[in-house]
């Protein structure tokens, strides 16, 4: 049997090399379909892996909470204009959940930040030095303040990259500079490296980072010490997050003391949920692309069938010939599926090549990241294969089924 | 000894539309292993649904027919398929050979189907194109070979799988004298090895070759005899 299989093969590629116009042209459907799905996946999923990118830059184990929107007399303010997150919250948390493995608060306020002659307007956040590790910022130049700083509320600062352009001349060294905001003077002991715009267009460099407590006490000021306006928190994996994220909401209820039936008096995001809607975003992209090529495949495989049809009737007298010297059925029906298969598979390796040429040339062209993975190249591969033979099983079969004395006697 | 041939009051009858044809009309023949047969007949007269069902390539709607003892009736086709393969070899008037492939690749055709390794069907097909005089042109494809030497091209694909039966429906029918002699001589010669030969032709000349005779009209059997032609 093998050797039949392989001697069929061996046939059908010598009878596609003869007809090889004939032969292109029916491919070029399955080319198509085939080069399509490769190039439009390797394109979304070079989408997809700079979403992924971006959430990643924001951690992708990172749980925030933020306060709800405060509700004076049916009056709703903006989310997390409430005053109800503290430090003790962010500490009683770390200390109950264990899969947790840091957390960190932040407070924040637009405000001016002087520098000799020049100023400019930034956010700035008072932080605890967990919330720089769990965000995962790292450092072009310096390093971060520690909690000894935090303890005794340091006058030091972290400078996000456009914050050091806008108040420094180029080259001019701004760790050790002194800086002020609200005319507290502030070292800058720290350049955080560049993270560039978010997925919303945001400057995440557009930033000044300051110990909580020198935040509180001494630049911001505030009514209630020991409030903040959002607190972080991070696992080990990104999978324990939705855990991580109930034993959240269960210990914040408590500590807030809510009765069951009364809403939460916080929100509780995670990255997971955002990565989701992006991903949800470029999955119905890929799938209208897939749409599109599975159309292009289906005709494809018409194009196969129409061939293959006219093949058997060209061959009516061969299939008599080969029926009366002892071939089967199986043997004619597996020859003429055969055929039908090295069509779709020559036309789908042409596609695949045809397709990452297409995806290389994005990249080249309009700079779109593509990314060709190899399941692709197998699943459009394989569906080029399937096409061949659901499309091939008509006409093989048309054959099987002649009869042999009509077949010999066709003209 | 068991007939190679044994048919019995076999009957073929067509529908087509209303009418009703009657090709064979209650039939009956024995052919004995090694005998040289030529059939013949007027067009229409059944030869052809005669040959056909003696090739196994169709089925009596009536009656026995008994192929070294089997009864092949009512077989499925892939049955026949297999019987083909294994007992009989087919010549054919428009030689039928497969168009742009080679004479050594035309003549392993029905090993192919045996599922026989590519060098044993290579060795058998050159041997049974050296038979027929055609060594030296394994590589012609058909195109590049005359009417006779297509011809035994066909003969060496037919007696590939050393068949008890060879059956030749006008096998000169397309060729010149020369060639038809030729012909003559390699099926005469492959007679004499032990292959029984049933030979359709109207060519009385051509007949002559043959040690027996029968002359088919109307579905039933006219005459059966030995001809003087060819001394037994």
């Amino acid at each position: 049997m093998a050797t039949f299989v392989w001697l069929t093969i061996v046939t059908a590629l010598r009878i596609l090399q003869r007809n090889r116009l004939r032969a292109g042209l029916t491919m070029l459907g399955i080319i198509i379909g085939v080069g399509a799905v490769i190039a439009m996946v390797s394109i979304g999923e070079g989408a997809k892996q700079v979403v992924h990118e971006q959430i990643a830059s924001m951690g992708a184990n990172v749980i925030i909470i933020w306060p709800s929107a405060a509700n004076v007399g049916g009056v709703r303010g903006a989310q997390g204009s409430a005053i109800k997150l503290t430090v003790a919250d962010a500490m009683d948390l770390k200390r109950k959940i264990p899969v947790l493995t840091e957390t960190g608060w932040s407070k924040r306020d637009v405000l001016q930040i002087v520098n000799a002659h020049r100023n400019w307007n930034s956010s700035v956040m008072g932080v605890s030095p967990s919330f720089i590790s769990i965000r995962d910022w790292s450092f072009s130049r310096g390093g971060s303040f520690t909690q000894a700083d935090m303890d005794s509320a340091t006058l030091v600062a972290l400078l996000g990259q456009t914050v050091v352009d806008e108040l420094f001349d180029p080259g001019e060294e701004p760790i050790g500079a002194v800086i002020r905001i609200k005319n507290v003077p502030l070292r800058v002991i720290g350049v955080l490296s560049p993270k560039g715009q978010n997925t919303y267009g945001q400057d995440q460099d557009d930033v000044v980072l300051i110990p909580f407590t020198t935040a509180e006490r001494k630049v911001f000021g505030t009514l209630f010490l020991g409030s903040v306006q959002g607190i972080y928190a991070s696992t080990e994996r990104a999978e324990d997050v939705p855990e991580a994220v109930e034993y959240i909401r269960e210990v914040m209820r408590s500590r807030h003391r809510l009765r069951s039936g009364q809403p939460d008096d916080f929100t509780v995001r995670t990255q997971v949920e955002i990565t989701q809607v992006q991903e949800g975003t470029s999955e119905t992209l890929t799938v209208m692309l897939m749409i599109i090529a599975s159309v292009s495949l289906f005709v494809g495989g018409i194009g196969i069938m129409n061939i293959l049809l006219v093949s058997v009737t060209e061959r009516t007298r061969e299939i008599g010939v080969r029926m009366a010297v002892g071939a089967k059925r199986l043997h004619i029906m597996m020859q003429f599926l055969i055929e039908a298969m090295t069509l779709s598979v020559v036309g789908g390796c042409m596609g695949v090549i045809f397709g990452i040429l297409a995806a290389r040339l994005t990249t080249v062209i309009a700079g779109w990241p593509t990314i060709i993975s190899g399941d692709t190249v197998v699943t459009a591969f394989g569906f080029s294969l399937v096409v061949g033979l659901f499309f091939g099983l008509y006409p093989a079969n048309k054959a099987a089924r002649l009869n042999p004395i009509e077949a010999l006697r066709y003209e | 000894m068991i007939p190679l041939i044994a048919c019995d009051d076999i009957w073929k009858i067509y529908r087509i539309g209303d009418v009703e044809v009657q090709a064979l009309r209650g039939l009956s023949v024995t052919i004995e292993q090694g005998e040289f047969v030529a059939i013949m007949g007027a067009s229409g007269s059944g030869k052809s649904t005669l040959m056909n069902i003696l090739g196994c390539l169709d089925q009596p709607t009536k009656g026995q027919y008994q192929l070294g003892g089997v009864e092949v009736g009512r077989l499925q086709p892939d049955q026949l398929a297999e019987i083909r393969n294994q007992k009989i070899g087919f010549v054919f008037q428009s030689f039928n050979l497969i168009a742009r492939t080679s004479a050594l690749e035309n003549a392993q055709l029905p090993l192919f189907y045996r599922g026989l390794s590519l060098k044993k069907q290579r060795a058998l097909a050159s041997a049974a194109l050296e038979r027929v005089g055609l060594s030296g042109r394994e590589h012609h494809t058909p195109t590049q070979l005359s009417g006779g030497q297509q011809q035994r091209v066909a003969i060496a694909r037919a007696l590939v799988t050393s068949p008890s039966l060879l059956l030749a429906d006008e096998p000169t029918g397309n060729l010149d004298t020369q060639s038809s002699h030729e012909i003559m001589t390699i099926l005469e010669g492959l007679n004499r090895d032990g292959i029984t030969i049933i030979l359709v032709t109207h060519e009385v000349d051509i007949a002559a070759h043959a040690a027996r005779e029968i002359v088919i009209k109307d579905g039933q059997i006219l005459s059966d005899r030995a001809t003087q032609g060819r001394s037994q």
